[in-house]
Order: structure tokens, then C-alpha cells, then sequence
């Protein structure tokens, strides 16, 4: 008997192509099955339910209230949002946000002391390095090479020098009027590139074929994984100005700000070499059997792909990073944090409520920033998965 | 000395008494190995002989202990520059492809010439769309390598190693990864390619290719050179008890 008898006769061989199973979820009536079934198939999963959906309703019913429906929106001081006893208009069982406060500081939370007249230098910056982060972050845009360098190395000089001025026309703008918001995204920015540069070669110090270099970065990374950044800010704002010449000063934003990004660059080192470690070493065999030299190879074939893998961890990082930046109060910088707060207990607006306000704030402008990245990140890891499965993204196509 | 010059003349590739140690295992046992201009040979031999071992060594992937390397003239040492001069004129097709996964096709082939001969991209891919014509494969040329069946992958890498114009071309098992209907593909395509008169080593377990392919079979075990001979009479009349053996099993 042969083959294709055999396979004739035999019965559990299908003939033909199965009918396709009948969507699940195509109408109103399934989205009740799914209801039902997730969150009611048992006496146990319905009580924890109703419990959880309580406990949401409660919380929701009363941060609801005291967010938008007794917040207060409008006023010129501190009496709009303070109770009678204590000196203002409301009743004294009142409690809500007080909008007013913001509305009425919101400059000063973005821009610290940063003279007005000279606002426009920190808003063309922000335009600036949105427009050039947005055209390098999207990953169907080439040169990458390029963009990344401008991204990475220009903007963050080139921002420096335009709010700190100095030169030319540009009047200086000492550092210690910067403040807000702008004090927070420009540090997280700078150390960002700083991080990520200092990162990269860390990462490939630390696979080198030099081993004195390989012991120097082991070593710089280890040490620095075990220290806390608070101490890492002490050291750079009070012991480092100790060991310089007195006739030299340092500017002690940036050098809070170099404290953070190497900091965050012993992380990326990691990360990265993670990346790296992923690269079979079939890759640079051929890339060398080919006439490559190691930079080259390092900077066209391995790097590029190790980034690919490391950048939803690259992220992560960066979102830790970005929150620890408001650390830098311990050396009286005034960050976002540090600025709103300083801006919420001045006389004219001190009342019980504006620093709960305050705070409620920043934690918003922060969920905004991070949950940016998140996303970013989780649009990029999809990306990888697709390319790791061909066909799904041919046809998609 | 003056042997060795003379050899230079006619030997492509002049390997001489190299040994290779990887801890304490000996892989490469007095290598004495030669193979001249424009001639086509196969290395057969059993798994873990050294086969691959052999022509990474020659390509400066993996350097040896003891001996020498000849190519064209030029000994192998570890100076950067001999290498790379060695390199530029080596191609090596390996085993599983190797092609750079996040570049496109026609990047990959271009890649090597604008970075290493310094070449204009336009003219680079123009060069490189003559090769990818020859390995009938040009109209794949903005896909990424992924989007490519494994045939049409050995085809990509073939044409990546030309666009560098080797003088020399190492394949090492270039078909042991592919469907057994993609390997005849292969086969035709380096025959073709090579008719042209390319020096050529090629590693492989198919019998009836390396029989077609090259002028002069060599078998290897434990790292020696147990036998060589021009392919019909190698084939025909192996004198080695283990080439027989082996052959008895490949046939
Ligand atoms: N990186 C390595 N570490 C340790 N041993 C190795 C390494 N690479 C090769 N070897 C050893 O060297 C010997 C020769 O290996 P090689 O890959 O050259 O064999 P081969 O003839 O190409 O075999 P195959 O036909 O299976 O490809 C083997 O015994 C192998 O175990
Ligand atoms: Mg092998």
C-alpha cells in the first residue's frame, strides 16, 4: 500500500478546510456574556466585584467633588480658598481644590524667576526640541544617525546656551532664577543625551578586548550602582567645589545636572549591554568578513539593533529618572516640585487647601510625562514583535 | 624562503604547517594546504574536523597558533592592516546566512562598499543591483531580510559577499540550512557564479555538488588534510581507509 492510499483511508485526515469558528464578540449581546463572565460567574467573583466597584464609586464620588465640583476656579488671593475661621470667604466646613492658585501662579510653576521679558527663550527651546525629538522618535523616518546626533548632542548645547545666555545680545540669565517646570524638563533632557551617550560607552567599555578598560567601567558602574543619587548630589553640589580652585565656579545646576546623568548612565550601561549580549556573534563575523572595521560594525550593524531591544528598558529607566530629577531641592534648585511648593505657602495664597492642590498638580503634570513615555514605549516594544514575525506584518501591509 | 615565493606565484592560498589549540583541544594538526589562482576546491569531512575552523582562520576570523597563512603573497599576521587588505579580498558565505536583519536587502548588499571602498551610494547600489539581477533576486531588493524565504536569504548573502569583488570566495556549508528543494537553487547559482574563474574553498556535505563544483576534493579529519585529489579520482579511487569509510556513509 502506498503513501497516498494510506492517506486516503485514513479517517483523521481532514479532507476539508474547517469552517471558521463564529466570532466571539461581534454584538450588544456578547458584551454582556463578557460581563457575565468575567466579573459575575461566581457568588465569590460577583461579591469581590461589587465590593471593588463600592470602594471605586467612594473614592471616585469623593476626589470628584473636591477636584472640580468644590474646587474653587476664580480669585485673587488666598481668601477665595480659605474657610472663615481661617481668615477668607468659604463656609467652614468647606474643602476643594484651589484652581485659583494655579491659574493665578502658573508662569511662575513653569518658568521660575526666569525673567519675563525673556520668556520667549525658553518656549523656542521647548519648540525646538519638541520638533527635532518628534521627527527622531518616529521610526519610520530615516537617518537616525543624524537625527540622533542633533537630538542627542546639539539641542541639549545649544538649549543651554540660549537659556543661560551671555553672549552676543543674549543677555546671561544666571541659573539660580531658572525654576519650574522648565528647571525639570531641561535637566531630564540634557541628562537624558548625557546619560544615553555615557551609557553607550560604558556598555561597550565594558565588553571591550582591552581589559584595563573593561576593570575601569566595571568598576565605574559598580560603584556608582551603590551609591544613592541623594549623596551623588551632595558630593557634586558640596564636596565638588571643594576640590576645585576657588576662581573657578561650576554651575550648580549643571552640576546637579552632570550628577544625575551619570547617575542614570551606569542604568543605561546595563541595559544596553543587555542589548548587546543579544546580538548573536554571527553578526559581527560577517559585518568583519566583509572589511568592516569595529567602529563602523559597532555603529551600523550591532548598535542599531541593540537599541532596538533596550528601548522599552531604556524607558523605564528614564521614567524613574525623570521623577528623581526633583531631588535636586536638597541643593536648593526649585524643579517643578520644588517651585510649586515654595509657590504654595507664599502669604497672599497660604491656606490648608493650596498645597494639597499644589501637590494633586504635580503629580498630574508627571502622570502626563511618564505615561508619554509609557506609551512610547510600549508602541516601540510592539514594533520589535512585529518584526520579529514576518508574516503578520507583510500582510498587514 | 625562496620556495615560498615561488609557491606565491601560482597559490592563492598557501597554508603552512598551521596548528590551532582551543584550550587544551588541538583543532588544526599541521596544516599543510594549498590552493591555487582561479581553482575551485571542496573540503569535505566529518562534523567537528575543522572544517570551519580552517577557512575562518584564513579569513582572520580566528587566529592560530603555530604556522603560516599565505594569501596572495601576503602572510596573515595580526597587524590590522594585513587583515583588512586580506579581508577586502575574501568573501565568505556562511552557513546560516548572516544577513543584517533591521537593514534592507539592497542595504546590506551596499553597506560594505560605501563604508569600506569609500564608494558613492548611487554607484554602490547600482553595482549592488547587478549582483542581486544575478542571483535573480532584484526584485526583493526593499524587503528586509526576515520577509525572505531561506533560499532567497543564501542568495541575498551570496550577492552581498560579490558586491565587495573578491578575488576569493569562502562558502562554508551554504546549504545545510535550507529546505532540501532550495539547495539544487544554491548549488546552480554558485556554479554559475564561479564558472568565471574565482578562487573558490567550499565546505559541504552534499557529494554530488562538490563533485560537480570543484576541481580538487580535500578530506579532512582531526584537524589534518587526510587526503586530496582531483574530484574523479578522489571519488573514484580514495586511498585513506577513513575517506573510504566516510564516503561509504555520504553515498
Ligand atoms: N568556540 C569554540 N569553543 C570550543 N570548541 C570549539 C569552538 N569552535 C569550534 N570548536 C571545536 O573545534 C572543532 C572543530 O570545529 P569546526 O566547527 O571547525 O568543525 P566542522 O568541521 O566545521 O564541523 P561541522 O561539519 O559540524 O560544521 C570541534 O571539535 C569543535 O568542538
Ligand atoms: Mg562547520
Amino acid at each position: 500500500m502506498d503513501i497516498k492510499d494510506m492517506e486516503e483511508q485514513s479517517s483523521y485526515i481532514r479532507k476539508n478546510i474547517a469552517p471558521s469558528e463564529p466570532m466571539l464578540r461581534t454584538s450588544r449581546q456578547s458584551t454582556y456574556h463578557w460581563l457575565y463572565t468575567h466579573l459575575f460567574a461566581s457568588p465569590i467573583n460577583a461579591l469581590i466585584t461589587l465590593l471593588l466597584a463600592t470602594l471605586i464609586i467612594y473614592i471616585a464620588k469623593h476626589l470628584g467633588k473636591w477636584v472640580v465640583l468644590d474646587a474653587i476656579w476664580e480669585g485673587k488671593d488666598r481668601t477665595v480658598c480659605a474657610t472663615k475661621i481661617q481668615g477668607g470667604i468659604q463656609n467652614n466646613d468647606w474643602s476643594g481644590a484651589c484652581w485659583a492658585f494655579v491659574k493665578a501662579n502658573y508662569t511662575q510653576i513653569i518658568y521660575g524667576f526666569y525673567p519675563p521679558e525673556h520668556r520667549w527663550r525658553v518656549n523656542l527651546t521647548g519648540i525646538i526640541a519638541i520638533t527635532v525629538n518628534i521627527t527622531f522618535l518616529m521610526p519610520s523616518i530615516p537617518y537616525k544617525f543624524i537625527n540622533g546626533f542633533i537630538s542627542l548632542i546639539i539641542i541639549p548645547i545649544f538649549s543651554w546656551y540660549l537659556l543661560h545666555g551671555g553672549y552676543l545680545s543674549l543677555p546671561l540669565i544666571d541659573t539660580q532664577l531658572w525654576g519650574g517646570l522648565m528647571v525639570t524638563l531641561t535637566i531630564a533632557y540634557i541628562s537624558i543625551s548625557i546619560s544615553f551617550i555615557i551609557g553607550t560607552l560604558l556598555a561597550l567599555g565594558r565588553r571591550s578586548q582591552i581589559s584595563i578598560l573593561r576593570l575601569l567601567c566595571i568598576l565605574f558602574i559598580e560603584t556608582l550602582r551603590g551609591i544613592p543619587l541623594v549623596s551623588i548630589l551632595f558630593i557634586a553640589s558640596i564636596m565638588f567645589p571643594l576640590f576645585i580652585p576657588h576662581e573657578i565656579t561650576f554651575d550648580k545646576l549643571l552640576r546637579a545636572l552632570i550628577g544625575i546623568a551619570i547617575f542614570t548612565s551606569v542604568y543605561i550601561a546595563e541595559a544596553i549591554r543587555g542589548g548587546l549580549q543579544a546580538i548573536p556573534k554571527s553578526q559581527y563575523e560577517a559585518a568583519t568578513s566583509l572589511g568592516l572595521k569595529y567602529t563602523t560594525i559597532m555603529c551600523l550593524i550591532i548598535l542599531p539593533q541593540a537599541y532596538r531591544l533596550v528601548i522599552p528598558a531604556i524607558i523605564n529607566i528614564l521614567i524613574g529618572m525623570l521623577k528623581e530629577t526633583s531631588l535636586i531641592y536638597i541643593v536648593s534648585m526649585f524643579d517643578l516640585l520644588g517651585m510649586i511648593r515654595i509657590t504654595s505657602i507664599q502669604a497672599n495664597w497660604i491656606t490648608p487647601q493650596t498645597p494639597a492642590t499644589a501637590f494633586v498638580t504635580v503629580a498630574f503634570v508627571y502622570w502626563v510625562l511618564c505615561f508619554m513615555m509609557s506609551r512610547y514605549a510600549y508602541f516601540i516594544e510592539k514594533r520589535i514583535n512585529l518584526f520579529k514575525q514576518p508574516m503578520i506584518r507583510s500582510k498587514n501591509r | 624562503m625562496k620556495g615560498i615565493k615561488e609557491n606565491s606565484r601560482i597559490h592563492a592560498i598557501n597554508i603552512i604547517n598551521v596548528n590551532k589549540w582551543l584550550g587544551k583541544m588541538h583543532i588544526l594538526r599541521n596544516m599543510d594546504f594549498s590552493v591555487k589562482f582561479q581553482e575551485r576546491v571542496a573540503l569535505i569531512g566529518p562534523s567537528g574536523s575543522g572544517k570551519s575552523t580552517l577557512l575562518r582562520c584564513i579569513n582572520a576570523l580566528e587566529t592560530f597558533q603555530k604556522g603560516k597563512i599565505i594569501i596572495e603573497g601576503t602572510e596573515l599576521n595580526n597587524t590590522p592592516k594585513t587583515i583588512h587588505l586580506i579581508r577586502r579580498r575574501i568573501g565568505m558565505v556562511f552557513q546560516k546566512f548572516n544577513l543584517f536583519p533591521h537593514l534592507t536587502v539592497l542595504e546590506n548588499c551596499t553597506l560594505a562598499p560605501i563604508w569600506v571602498k569609500k564608494m558613492n551610494k548611487k554607484k554602490a547600489e547600482e553595482e549592488a543591483f547587478f549582483y542581486l539581477e544575478k542571483v535573480k533576486i532584484s526584485d526583493q531588493a526593499t524587503k528586509y531580510p526576515i520577509q525572505l524565504s531561506g533560499g532567497q536569504q543564501q542568495r541575498v548573502a551570496i550577492a552581498r559577499s560579490l558586491c565587495m569583488k573578491p578575488r576569493m570566495m569562502l562558502f562554508d556549508e551554504p546549504t545545510s540550512a535550507l529546505d532540501p528543494e532550495m539547495i539544487q537553487e544554491i548549488l546552480d547559482l554558485i556554479m554559475d557564479l564561479t564558472k568565471n574563474g574565482m578562487t573558490i574553498i567550499c565546505v559541504t556535505h552534499k557529494m554530488s555538488f562538490a563533485r560537480q563544483l570543484a576541481h580538487r576534493i580535500a578530506f579532512m579529519d582531526e584537524g589534518q588534510i587526510l587526503e586530496e585529489n582531483a574530484s574523479d579520482r578522489f571519488f573514484s579511487n580514495p586511498q585513506h581507509e577513513r575517506t573510504q569509510i566516510f564516503l561509504r556513509k555520504m553515498l
